[in-house]
């Protein structure tokens, strides 16, 4: 049911682990639900993603769509990484199971809440983020509806 | 090809079993020789309505039933179909209200939400636990209008027994309709249908290295149930369309496989499945054996691995050619875990991380000191990426 890509991600994650003192960490998810994504960011004082790694609690495609997420962002501005949308995240996959989208969703929020973090930690405003929901599947059921 | 396909291990028995090859050669000569349909009045039909009776007759006499009290149908699930919906309707004047359990298999739960729909009321009662239905509760539920009991004979997610016994007594006492979905039961535990007071009773071919495609329902000489499938005067009228004679001469060869080595399989599959139980129980930390210790069918192992996702671990148990199942929500195509795991008291999260093994006699220990070293090094890697696992260690050390 998962793509190459997607079970590439899943046997070998990228990224795995954490960052001490990272600039920014971002939890997102709840265990009620199966799946849980903490993101950590080393960004340095041009505002550039210097490292990003990950921990997750949840199935194969929760895993693979953290590990993608942390390649896609590592490297890049602060606002280049606000363009790593969830659909981004899909493409680099060749895409996931219909009932599976969440994770990508997941996994975009999870960036989210660490940049969050980190522009909390600074003082700073980032152009376009908003304060992440602290629970993922907040108002997700209405949209898996159509 | 994923490592390891070489040797399959598969412990996934309660949600299929490989068909025997006596089974399959027995069933040969009615797709090639013996073709005719059993309603035809030349010979070559007599010898397939005569392989029809026999495997009838054989499997009536494995349950203490009468051969007319035995209806082949398409699976357990269309049994557990018919049983509820056809008792319903032809006991609708009586009552509407039917009690069965939390824990008992979607061909029973939805057939019930469908009947909720039409205007039947269902009372699910509640199991302790270890998934045992509480008998007390059981009593309390059954009302002037209450026209049937369905309750699953072993349960197929933590293989949990029930008192079918106390629960047929009960109905009885009350003058209320018993059905039991023994799909996990059938042709792995002694089952006799007087003893236990059952009125009907489901089972399914492929459970125990029959055919699939293939089941019977069990009806009690006397009890009003309407027709399923209209159309034929085949199983009495009751339910039309040409007989599955291969898979038939099948499921009746399977039986007669299982029921002559009975004890012998079931200390076979206690053997491996109490070393499973023990060995994991040892090897691998923060897990939990769901279900009943003793009251459990002899196949069935069931943990709860805390800290990890169930669908994560079945995939990498797949990748080392080992074939198990979960009650993690991955694995439903919900964000719910799984019903029984839920029923019986365990956190979301807990529920999630579960894993089912289900052995056969056939399996060796070998094979289950290899899954477990296998369990044990997925596990080990799943907790090193998960964050609640982090986090549990985190406060631990404070």
């Amino acid at each position: 049911m998962y793509s190459e890509k997607v079970m590439d991600h899943f046997e070998n994650p990228r990224n795995v682990g954490e960052i001490e003192n990272a600039s920014g960490v971002g939890t997102v998810g709840n265990a009620k639900c199966g799946d849980i994504m903490r993101i950590y960011l080393d960004i340095d004082d041009n505002g550039i993603i210097q490292d990003c790694k990950f921990k997750t609690f949840g199935c194969g495609a929760a895993v693979a769509t953290s590990s993608m997420a942390t390649e896609l962002v590592k490297g890049k501005s602060i606002q280049d990484a606000m363009k790593v949308t969830n659909k981004a995240v899909m493409e680099a996959l060749d895409g996931l199971p219909p009932v599976k989208v969440h994770c990508s969703l997941l996994a975009e929020e999870a960036i989210h809440a660490a940049l969050w973090d980190y522009a909390e930690k600074h003082g700073i405003k980032i152009e376009g983020l908003e304060k992440p929901k602290s629970d993922i599947h907040e108002g997700e059921e209405e949209k898996e509806e159509y | 090809m994923s490592e390891g396909m070489r040797d399959l291990i598969y412990l996934d028995n309660a949600a299929t079993t490989k068909t025997a090859p006596e089974v399959v050669e027995a069933m040969l000569p009615y797709f090639t020789e013996n073709y005719g349909n059993p309603s035809s009045i030349y010979s070559l039909g007599s010898a397939a309505k005569k392989a029809v009776m026999e495997s009838r007759e054989y499997i009536a006499s494995t349950i203490g039933a009468k051969n007319n009290e035995i209806y082949f149908t398409g699976g357990g699930s269309e049994a557990d179909n018919w049983a509820l919906i056809a008792t319903a309707e032809a006991y609708a004047s009586r009552g509407r209200h039917i009690i069965t359990s939390k824990i008992e298999h979607h061909a029973i739960l939805h057939t019930c939400e469908y009947l909720e729909s039409k205007g039947y009321e269902i009372t699910y009662i509640d199991v302790d636990e270890n998934g045992i239905v509480k008998l007390d509760d059981l009593k309390a539920a059954i009302r002037q209008d209450t026209i049937l009991i369905s309750i699953m004979f072993a349960n197929n997610e933590i293989g949990t027994i029930q008192p079918m016994k106390e629960i047929g007594k009960i109905a009885k006492e009350h003058d209320v309709l018993l059905h039991t979905d023994a799909v996990q039961a059938y042709a792995h535990l002694p089952i006799d249908v007087d003893e236990m007071n059952i009125d009907m009773l489901s089972a399914s071919g492929h459970k125990f290295q029959g055919p699939k495609g293939i089941g019977f329902l069990y009806i009690r000489t006397g009890i009003k149930i309407r027709s399923f499938l209209h159309g034929g005067q085949q199983e009495r009228g009751r339910r039309a369309g040409t007989e599955n004679v291969p898979g038939i001469v099948g499921m009746g060869k399977a039986a007669q496989l299982a029921f002559s080595h009975l004890e012998e399989r079931e200390e076979k599959e206690k053997e491996l499945r109490d070393y499973l139980i023990k060995k994991i129980g040892e090897e691998i930390p923060y897990c939990r054996l769901n279900g009943d210790r003793e009251k459990r069918l002899s196949n069935n192992v069931n943990y709860s691995f805390r800290f990890i996702e169930g669908e994560s671990l079945l995939i990498m148990l797949d990748r080392k050619g080992i074939c198990g199942s979960s009650g993690s929500a991955c694995t439903s195509g919900s964000l719910d875990p799984s019903h029984v795991l839920l029923a019986i008291g365990l956190p979301h999260e807990i529920a999630h991380g579960s894993l089912r093994l289900t052995v056969n006699w056939e399996n060796t220990l070998e094979e289950m000191d290899r899954t477990v070293e296998t369990i044990k090094e997925i596990v080990e890697r799943l907790r090193a990426m998960s964050p609640l696992y982090e986090d549990y260690i985190a406060r631990k050390g404070q």
